[in-house]
């Protein structure tokens, strides 16, 4: 399997790897996919006062391009309201990364990590 | 070639170098001052010469399994002689039946040929091995009907090397009157085989994974008592109308050089392979979470299997730039799936992801060992400082108990 530089990059330097206490009301936390896929994608966002996502970390089991993708998506979001973050397209990842067609799966789960994350952190603020 | 100047080699089981013995016999078979005839040539030299040299290389075939040179057909390798064994036996005892038995992890050659005859009318049954890889001989038992024709099992499993009871197979075959067929691509040279002792009707083999060239492969046919099996390649009647074709004489001699080196140095070679292969699973040893894959006695030297839990294997292997070793077997290493052999064994999901197979060989040195060593333990280190699961395990959570959505 032929990598792009920039999903070696992410796979050797990730960005953001970590985890943020889960019960913190300021964070919210995305996990999707199964192991029995070969993926798991643990997406956490910090969530300012003023709405906007202040700082992001991810954990990944999966190839590198799943990697990648969750590595690319905590740049992406930090900086960015709710509603910015949950307008990122897996087509985005994709492009970005340069993902083969049998790797577009990993972008997926990426989306719907954010998506996830941003639905527990709202589901917190009731 | 530069490319492969830093890599380490720990894929034998994919295929091996060809032995320099074995090339520098080959090229003399070749050209226009070496023994260049057509083997079935029969009204001048050239031809005589090549027969020659084919016979020579049959009687070394035969002599590392305890043969006789009349029963080595030569074929283009083993996935030939697998479909030649199995689709030759059931088509020529058709009418006493149709119903082949096989096991789940073995070669696709094999697998898939079985699903052929099946679409042709067949019944196999796939039989399911213990979690150690090995077959219980009592459910090969019970699977056996009037009506079975062909058992098809391999000796040694290319993806985890376990070794098969062959002998007692035989026996239970012949007792029944059942054709049996081993595929021992991955043993010969590795696993003594005694063809006066087994009582195996059919057997397939290939120079390649033991230091010869690739596109040559022989399948044993019984002679006493006599296993007649249907020809699948049709033409000039060569290989006594069993396979025609043109017998290619540099693979050929090949073939035979590596199986009469493999007949001499299998002692000191297995002897070595299983010191490095000991060296390998030892300096795995300090690291959580690792498992073996298959059968740690009853197991060909240079193969070790092993799952590191918690990390995914296609991410691993990219960590391991500087080893040529697989994920699952060659064939499949392609895919996304997760090895079929390991969960034929009921290997979990996690643990079929993160398999790597790392088989040693005749040119493997204990430097390679030590520094595959290395790197993967910055590799595994690296990879679970990344995975959620190994979080959540050291958290202490059962990851069999959460209910993941799957996609």
């Amino acid at each position: 399997m032929a990598y792009s530089n920039k999903v070696i990059d992410h796979y050797e330097n990730p960005r953001n790897v970590g985890s943020f206490d889960k019960s913190d009301g300021q964070v919210g936390t995305g996990m999707v996919g199964a192991p029995a896929c070969g993926d798991v994608m643990k997406l956490q966002i910090k969530v300012g006062t003023n709405g906007v996502i202040e700082d992001a970390r991810f954990k990944t089991y999966g190839c590198g391009s799943a990697i990648a993708s969750s590595s690319l998506l905590t740049e992406w979001v930090k900086g960015k309201t709710l509603d910015e973050a949950r307008s990122i397209k897996n087509t985005d990842i994709a492009a970005e990364l340069e993902l083969p067609p049998v790797k577009i799966h990993c972008s997926v789960l990426a989306e719907d990590a954010i998506r996830a994350a941003i639905d527990d952190y709202q589901g917190k603020q009731g | 070639m530069s490319e492969t100047q830093s890599l380490i080699y720990l894929d034998y089981s994919a295929t091996t170098p060809v032995d320099p013995r074995v090339a520098e016999k080959m090229i003399k078979f070749l050209t226009p001052d070496g023994v260049f005839g057509n083997p079935a040539s029969r009204s001048h030299a050239f031809g005589w010469q090549a027969e020659e040299a084919v016979e020579e290389a049959r009687g070394q075939v035969a002599a590392l399994i305890n043969a006789d040179p009349k029963e080595i057909v030569w074929t283009s390798g083993a996935t030939e002689s697998n479909n030649l064994a199995i689709k030759g036996a059931a088509h020529f005892n058709e009418r006493r039946g149709k119903h082949i038995i096989t096991v789940k992890t073995e070669h696709k050659a094999v697998l898939d040929t079985c699903r052929q005859l099946e679409r042709e009318g067949y019944e196999v049954t796939y039989l399911d091995p213990e979690p150690n890889g090995l077959l219980d001989l009592a459910k090969l038992e019970a699977a056996m009907r009037d009506d079975t024709t062909v058992v098809s099992v391999m000796h040694v499993n290319n993806e985890i090397g376990v070794i098969q009871d062959i002998t007692a197979i035989g026996e239970m075959c012949r007792a029944r009157k059942i054709m049996f067929h081993v595929d021992a691509a991955q043993s010969a040279g590795k696993v003594p085989i005694d063809m006066e002792a087994m009582k195996v009707d059919l057997m397939s083999f290939s120079a390649h994974k033991i230091y010869g060239p690739k596109g040559i492969g022989a399948l044993y046919v019984r002679r006493k008592p006599r296993a007649r099996i249907e020809a699948q390649m049709h033409g000039g009647g060569h290989e006594r109308g069993m396979r025609s074709g043109t017998l290619p004489t540099h693979q050929i001699v090949g073939m035979g050089e590596a199986f009469r080196i493999a007949k001499e140095e299998m002692a000191a070679d297995n002897e070595r392979t299983r010191m490095l292969r000991d060296r390998m699973w030892q300096g795995l040893q300090d690291i959580d979470e690792v498992y073996l894959n298959g059968d740690l006695e009853q197991r060909v030297a240079g193969n070790l299997n092993v799952s590191f839990n918690f990390v995914e294997g296609e991410s691993l292997m990219m960590s391991l730039k500087d080893l040529a070793i697989s994920s699952g077997s060659a064939c499949t290493s392609a895919s996304l799936e997760p090895s079929y052999v390991l969960r034929a064994l009921g290997r979990n999901d996690e643990l079929s992801h993160s398999s790597l197979r790392f088989s040693f060989g005749r040119f493997t040195t204990t430097e390679d060992v030590d520094r595959a060593l290395a790197s993967l333990h910055k590799a595994v280190d690296h990879l679970r400082n990344l995975s959620p699961l190994w979080e959540m395990h050291c958290d202490g959570i059962d990851l069999s108990k959460i209910e993941w959505a799957a996609h």
